[in-house]
């Protein structure tokens, strides 16, 4: 579904250049739900804009089905982290969520058709008529990914999604995504610097180094599905997923074997 | 109930007048250079219903709307283009910099040699200082576009001009409104400044003049008044559309505050 090869990425030129991205390679299958951490500012989000086109990256390619692009993929929705800067406060609800669906050619009662349908998904079905700002900041969030939702992306890419609300609303949310995550057979590409959050939603975490940025490791996250926040976060294979991605992310050796090896961790 | 801004207002206003009445029965004040606030009161009162005054009011807001019409369409198509294309802008700012404090009034007699009549001289000073408000404030409000807003909808697909029409405008389209609330208090002041120095057939400040020159002192500083409040009124619209329009505007700006 989405290859990332050696992508490389560096801001500016000269003696202030700085190497956010190092060559990243990534490889998500479809349907899959990959979570990227990594320690603050090693380009998890340079990764996440390369892929979505809002940055052109320096040197290596993005495919999306084996295609390569340049600029932004088709069928791509993104949920970034700051909700009220990413709904539009001038329009309703219902019609942030329905806006996206004009690239679909879709008329005006069939965009607020979906656009409710979405809303009712994540739970805010009464909600279409308000105005974001009127909102809490996890319902605000509901509604970006309602808005994701609705436009039936093939590529979901989400960017510290949870990091702006409260503790109980991250858990209600990354519930929510593995509950509407089937829904159109999305792939979900999801930067978190959370590491239990992306052992708990995640079926793979990609960590990466510090930048410029490289793949540290690739790991299955072998969890029983549906997940239970409080269940799942007590099973043994939890906690020792949990510590090891810790580990590598601090960049610490490893106690046990990775796919991919901490190998280039330290390689500047 | 009633605001207490509002009450605090209107005391502050009357207790102003009261003033101005005991001094001048008291003979602080000469009435023949500053006459009495309550002969100012009436003779405004009376040239509510003065037909010939009416006319003036009419012919100064009709210059006055027409220079602020034609300011904003030049300045915020101009605004956008700048507020866009940053290297171009940059080009251009000294420019305008330049430009910007140039007193309209001081273009007046230039002006006069070159317009053919004395409506286009009041029109084309009008919108030289109303343009600039307009076109820095539309400016600044593409500037304060939240990237994450644009990201957004370049993510989904969107092209350029999708982006400009459906979130830069929009979301700069308040700063217009405010820019253009400024240009319409300079371009009344411009309008009745030009009639004072151009002429011409009517309008407030052909009115004073006119009255001056009959020492007619009291209806001079009534007309005064009545631009001064056809000022206010304006500007109280202005402040009204922007809180219906931009609800939403003032609604995030009290988050962030």
């Amino acid at each position: 579904m989405l290859d990332v090869v050696n992508l490389t990425h560096t801001y500016g030129t000269g003696p202030n250049a700085h190497r956010a991205l190092g060559g990243v390679d990534l490889t998500v299958a479809e349907g899959e739900l990959v979570c990227v951490v990594g320690p603050s500012g090693c380009g998890k989000s340079t990764l996440l804009r390369s892929i979505a086109g809002l940055v052109r990256p320096t040197g290596g390619g993005v495919r999306v089905k084996g295609r390569s692009v340049s600029g932004t993929p088709d069928d791509l929705a993104v949920v970034f982290q700051d909700y009220s800067r990413s709904l539009f406060p001038w329009m309703s609800v219902g019609d942030n969520v329905a806006l996206p669906l004009r690239r679909r050619g879709l008329g005006r009662a069939a965009r607020r058709t979906a656009a409710a349908e979405a809303l009712s998904a994540v739970g805010l079905e009464s909600a279409a008529g308000k105005y974001p700002w009127e909102l809490s900041g996890g319902m605000q969030q509901r509604v970006a990914i309602a808005r994701a939702l609705a436009y039936r992306p093939s590529l979901l890419l989400m960017d510290e999604p949870f990091g702006s609300v409260d503790a109980q609303t991250r858990e209600d949310l990354e519930d929510l995504v593995l509950a509407v995550r089937g829904h159109h057979r999305m792939t979900i590409v999801l930067i978190t610097h959370d590491i239990d959050e992306s052992v708990y939603v995640g079926d793979r975490v990609v960590v990466l180094s510090r930048a410029p940025a490289v793949v540290a490791a690739d790991l299955r996250v072998d969890l029983p599905s549906p997940r239970d926040q409080i269940g799942t976060r007590e099973l043994p294979a939890f906690v020792h997923l949990r510590a090891e991605v810790g580990r590598l992310v601090r960049g610490k050796p490893q106690l046990s074997k990775a796919p991919n090896g901490p190998s280039s961790i330290d390689k500047e | 109930m009633i605001d207490p801004r509002v009450v605090r207002g209107v005391v502050g206003v009357a207790g102003l007048l009261a003033v101005a009445e005991a001094a001048g029965r008291a003979g602080l004040m000469d009435t023949r250079i500053m006459p009495l606030a309550s002969t100012v009161v009436a003779r405004a009162a009376g040239l509510a219903v003065d037909g010939e005054f009416l006319q003036d009011v009419s012919a100064t807001l009709g210059v006055w709307a027409a220079g602020l019409v034609v300011a904003i369409l030049l300045a915020v198509p101009v605004g956008v283009l700048l507020g866009s294309l940053p290297r171009v802008e940059a080009a251009v700012r000294p420019l305008i910099e330049f430009l910007r404090p140039i007193p309209s009034v001081a273009l007046i007699p230039l002006v006069a040699l070159i317009a053919a009549s004395d409506a286009r001289v009041k029109v084309t000073v009008i919108v030289y200082a109303a343009c600039w408000p307009v076109l820095v404030n539309t400016m600044y409000g593409l500037h304060d576009v939240d990237p994450v807003a644009k990201d957004t909808l370049r993510a989904f697909g969107f092209g350029r001009l999708a982006v400009l029409l459906r979130v830069a405008l929009p979301s700069a389209a308040p700063f217009v409104l405010t820019g253009v609330r400024l240009a319409a208090s300079v371009a009344l002041v411009v309008a009745v400044s030009a009639e004072l120095l151009a002429g011409g057939a009517g309008g407030i400040g052909v009115y004073i003049i006119k009255a001056g020159s009959g020492y007619r002192v009291d209806l001079m500083v009534a007309a005064a008044v009545w631009a001064g409040l056809i000022g206010l009124a304006v500007n109280a619209l202005l402040v009204r559309a922007e809180r219906v329009l931009f609800r939403w505007h003032a609604a995030r700006a009290g988050v962030a505050a």
